[in-house]
């Protein structure tokens, strides 16, 4: 983790489908994460966000730009939109299945899946669980194999907001434990101040960056809700 | 809900019409009355024509048993079984991993579906005659011979299993890096799990059919070999006697082999 991770994409476009013609849909980003960094990328839905991440993450190779990801072979983790947990495996041999040389019973599995508080669920299948259990599983999967860079595309929509609320603790205190660099894509303006060391706005169409901001926020108060809310208020320039 | 539909149904059983009335009711029942009558129309048929060519099933009953009795009933059993076996595994193998990279590959799925094509509509006894004369009359040329009529159809089975395999699954183990064979066998091959259970039900059925054409055209043992002496005999009490024994192997495999493969296989859906 000795250089920072660079992104630069001058242009991503969509190719045409069917009566639909092509869509530019990010253009001119440059973005520089120091090692460590949680940064959230925020902006209106469906403007390119979660594009780029998937450039990010190398599942999407067709941009014009790089990606330097800040050492040569670094550990990638992604939390998705939906848990994507394998269905015909148990939450334990989820987890255990990213790392390598996982033996049954494996102690660093053991560890998060406790810090998650998942134990008595370790080995249900995941479609016996809620959403909110699934995504702690899939927020154990993530942590446990101590990535480099962390990407994290809207991981806690469609949650109720005790449960979404108990998750974002959950990955403060995952991470604050284990920092690592985090790139956090949402729509949801106050789980940005909540949760980011930096939150970075893009918007129109192609969309590029139009804000970059450093939020200084102590562990406390990211928990305390009017801080918060003043801290969005500010950054955010709303009345 | 299986669960408690039985449970419900043994409370009344026990209460209402005891343990016979239950199980000549329930499905057990059903089978069981249907497999007498059969075995009824079968018994007098056999009575009204007294020919030696349409013997009873007593007769074939005593066939059977004789047959035990040497041994030679479970020889023949065993060898055709031990072909059917050896020429189901390579077939779903090969038959798997072509229609895995047909599914995968959009452009191989085009080139390589007209040879499919021409596969799967060549006549069994088209290959099984090719293969004797290509490889002579061996254990090998047989084996071959009923694998090449099988892959394709393993082949075009799991194919449409790999063309809807989940995008967001393998995203997700190409982003944590999982390689080739955990991919394989962690996401992949789950998901194509119901379609090899399609292509290992109907291949059974057919392997052996063929397995026993093989035998008879080309082999010195076997069910297929056995019959085809009793052909040249006119024995049709042996003929019945052999194809009824492999039935019941049949069956068994099915209910005690694939039957919980597939139970143990699906344990994780709700």
């Amino acid at each position: 983790m000795a250089r920072p991770l660079r992104l630069r994409i001058d242009e991503k476009t969509f190719p045409p489908v069917a009566d639909r013609p092509a869509q530019k849909v990010l253009a001119d980003i440059e973005l520089t994460i120091a090692p460590g960094s949680f940064v959230v990328l925020t902006g209106p839905s469906g403007c390119g966000k979660s594009t780029l991440l998937n450039v990010l993450a190398g599942l999407d190779e067709s941009f014009t730009g790089s990606v330097d990801l800040g050492s040569d072979d670094p550990k990638l983790a992604f939390m998705f939109q939906t848990p994507r947990l394998l269905p015909w495996r148990t939450v334990e041999e989820n987890i255990a299945l990213v790392i390598e040389g996982a033996v049954p019973g494996d102690p660093r599995v053991a560890e998060i899946i406790g810090r998650v508080g998942l134990t008595e669920a370790a080995n249900a299948y995941p479609e016996r669980l809620s959403l909110g259990m699934q995504r702690r599983a899939a927020l154990a999967r993530a942590f446990v194999l101590a990535p480099d860079i962390l990407l994290m595309d809207e991981p806690f929509v469609s949650l109720d907001d005790p449960t979404a609320d108990s998750l974002r603790r959950l990955l403060i205190e995952l991470w604050t434990r284990r920092p690592t660099t985090v790139l956090f894509v949402t729509h949801d303006r106050t789980e940005a101040v909540m949760l980011a060391t930096r939150v970075v706005r893009v918007d129109g169409r192609p969309a590029t960056v139009v804000q970059d901001e450093v939020i200084d926020l102590s562990v406390t108060d990211r928990a305390n809700r009017e801080r918060v809310l003043a801290v969005r208020a500010r950054v955010f320039a709303e009345a | 809900m299986a669960l408690e539909t039985t449970g419900k149904e043994e409370r009344l059983g026990r209460v209402g019409r005891g343990f016979v009335g239950e199980v000549l009711l329930g499905r057990l029942g059903w089978t069981l009355v249907s497999f007498l009558v059969l075995l009824g129309v079968w018994l007098v048929v056999a009575a009204v024509l007294q020919s030696r060519l349409f013997p009873g099933p007593m007769d074939v009953l005593a066939t059977l048993s004789r047959e035990a009795a040497t041994g030679a009933l479970f020889h023949h059993v065993g060898v055709t079984l031990a072909r059917v076996a050896a020429a189901f595994v390579v077939a779903m193998a090969i038959g798997s991993a072509i229609g895995i990279a047909l599914g995968a590959s959009r452009s191989a799925d085009r080139f390589f579906d007209t040879w499919l094509i021409f596969f799967l509509n060549l006549p069994a006894l088209v290959t099984i005659i090719l293969c004797y004369v290509w490889f002579g009359l061996t254990e090998l040329a047989a084996i071959v011979a009923v694998s090449v009529n099988k892959i394709p159809n393993v082949a075009v089975t799991v194919r449409e299993g790999a063309r809807s395999l989940s995008r967001d699954l393998t995203e997700m183990a190409a982003v944590y890096r999982l390689g080739w064979w955990k991919t394989l066998r962690h996401v992949t091959v789950p998901q194509l799990a119901p379609f090899f259970a399609a292509a290992a039900r109907g291949g059974l059925a057919l392997v052996w059919k063929i397995v026993l054409v093989v035998e008879l055209l080309g082999r010195s043992d076997g069910v297929g070999h056995q019959l085809h002496i009793a052909f040249q005999l006119f024995d049709v009490s042996m003929i019945l006697a052999y194809a009824i024994a492999f039935i019941l192997v049949v069956q068994a495999i099915e209910l005690g082999v694939l039957q919980p493969i597939e139970a143990h296989v699906n344990r994780w859906r709700r």
